[in-house]
């Protein structure tokens, strides 16, 4: 559901390499993503994905090329990184809720801390976003007394407590029991829905086709084909990734 | 039997000749207090430094690191003797501490000495059981911290130490009960603790074995069941560690 055409976010020719350019992991990609689009990528595992998407806010330090986000190209090192971490909200395959605190204090945490929101607004916020996913009644919990779908709707929600610009999705459903995928891809297709900008990495090729905008497929580090769901699923050209889809789907 | 005569001058009951107690029981419960003051006191003392230690350790400055790196294994390649010598006559020459007195029987310019090489000596430890703790953490919790916009520092102190703390909490115990045998050095520089009250008394006596026996029961009974009692802590931690 693009809203306008304006890129939130830019890629340009990114390129990470581990032992000293032993291991290539992205090779020279490029990539935007619009304000309101959802962008999903695809690819076998080892094609660089997780990388790719970690690269937006940072989490892995590209070793060439430039990230624009808002306009600021965040791998330039006197960038205050932080300060745009804020608006970029991440879900990891594996939830990564901090046991130690409760689901409620797991979503006021960086709100407070950043001095975005008072302890009271915050938690305002917090108990309107699990009412939304209903799941109001586990704010005191402790995350291990939690379902991985409840988890990961929880990790979603206290990324979103942000109020990002953007959302990003590392197979956010990769960790899950198959009957707690549906509940985490509709709290998404929810998300996509009210026009959230996302970029999603997954494996629910059911999904790329139904919610996203842009579906991206990428081999071996580079991007070899993107376009809309059905010229990628319907039509697709580059052989690997014909390849590819007989496989999954 | 050829190895007869040579247990003539010893008694199996010699080992146990308590007959000192009612004499000297005050002044050997007062070396246990003291010994139990040297080991608490000294590992609070170190945990502090030794956080620092850890997180310098885990720093990506070589010289921070590298500094860290020197100290931990200056304090643990040389005997707690020479440490606690150096320290004693070199470090608290320069610094004269007061002649006071607390409790009764806690001299405080021999306890501070003591306490500051024990605590010296065990941060280098702690450190590393710091450091494990820490390396333990889920990498994926720094990486949600940082995630949200908080700052490294952020991340350590609200997201990833605490759960390195809790994680160490065991090994800090078993710290303080190594602390509890180590201390037994400081009767050397005349700390009136249970090994020194045991000297004493095995001096002033002539009951040369038994106040030692005495000791070594008294050690025994504190640290067998603290010993005992962290590892049913560490169990329940571990079933509980589910998330």
């Amino acid at each position: 559901m693009a809203t306008s055409t304006e890129a939130l976010i830019s890629v340009q020719h990114l390129v990470k390499s581990y032992h000293n350019g032993a291991v290539l992991a992205l090779n020279d990609c490029s990539i935007d993503v619009c304000r309101g689009e959802v962008v999903a990528v695809i690819g076998p595992s080892g094609s660089g994905k997780s990388t790719l998407l970690r690269s937006l806010n940072l989490l892995e330090t590209p070793t060439s090329g430039a990230v624009y986000f808002d306009g600021v190209n965040l791998a330039d090192p006197s960038v205050n990184i932080d300060r745009h971490r804020q608006k970029m909200g991440m879900v990891f395959q594996h939830f990564n809720l901090f046991p130690h605190k409760t689901v409620l204090q797991n979503i006021t945490m960086a709100p407070v801390k950043l001095k975005k929101k008072t302890p009271s607004q915050a938690q305002a916020q917090a108990m309107a976003l699990l009412e939304r996913i209903g799941l109001s009644d586990k704010a005191n919990e402790y995350p291990n007394m939690l379902s991985g779908g409840q988890k990961q709707r929880i990790a979603i929600v206290r990324a979103l407590a942000m109020e990002p610009e953007v959302m990003l999705f590392d197979e956010p459903t990769s960790a899950l029991d198959p009957e707690m995928v549906g509940e985490v891809l509709d709290l998404m297709r929810s998300l996509a829905k009210d026009g959230m900008t996302m970029a999603v990495v997954t494996h629910e090729m059911g999904f790329a086709r139904e919610v996203a905008d842009r579906v991206v497929f990428m081999a071996n580090g580079a991007i070899l084909e993107q376009g809309t769901p059905s010229q990628i699923f319907d039509a697709p050209k580059d052989p690997r990734l014909r390849d590819f889809l007989a496989k999954v789907l | 039997m050829w190895w007869s005569n040579l247990f003539t001058e010893m008694r199996p009951s010699d080992f146990l000749n308590f007959s000192f107690l009612p004499k000297y029981a005050t002044a050997f419960v007062r070396g246990i207090e003291y010994t139990l003051l040297l080991a608490v006191f000294s590992v609070l003392l170190a945990v502090i430094p030794a956080l620092t230690l850890a997180l310098m350790r885990l720093s990506k400055n070589r010289l921070v690191k590298g500094i860290s790196g020197a100290y931990i294994a200056l304090f643990r390649s040389t005997p707690m003797l020479v440490q606690l010598s150096i320290i004693y006559y070199g470090l608290f020459y320069a610094i004269s501490l007061p002649r006071v007195t607390l409790l009764g029987f806690v001299d405080i310019s021999r306890f501070v000495p003591g306490v500051v090489a024990l605590a010296l000596n065990s941060s280098a430890y702690v450190a590393e059981i710091f450091r494990a703790g820490i390396l333990a953490v889920d990498a994926g919790q720094n990486e949600a911290a940082r995630s949200l916009g908080l700052s490294s520092w952020q991340s350590m102190r609200l997201v990833v130490l605490p759960q390195a703390i809790k994680n160490v909490l065991p090994a800090l115990a078993n710290e303080l009960v190594t602390m509890v045998k180590e201390s037994s050095i400081c009767s050397v520089l005349g700390m009136a603790e249970m090994m020194f009250a045991a000297k004493t008394i095995a001096g002033s006596t002539g009951i040369s074995l038994a106040p030692y026996t005495l000791a070594a029961l008294v050690y025994f009974c504190i640290n067998y069941p603290a010993s005992k009692g962290i590892e049913a802590i560490e169990r329940r931690m571990r079933r509980g560690d589910k998330h």
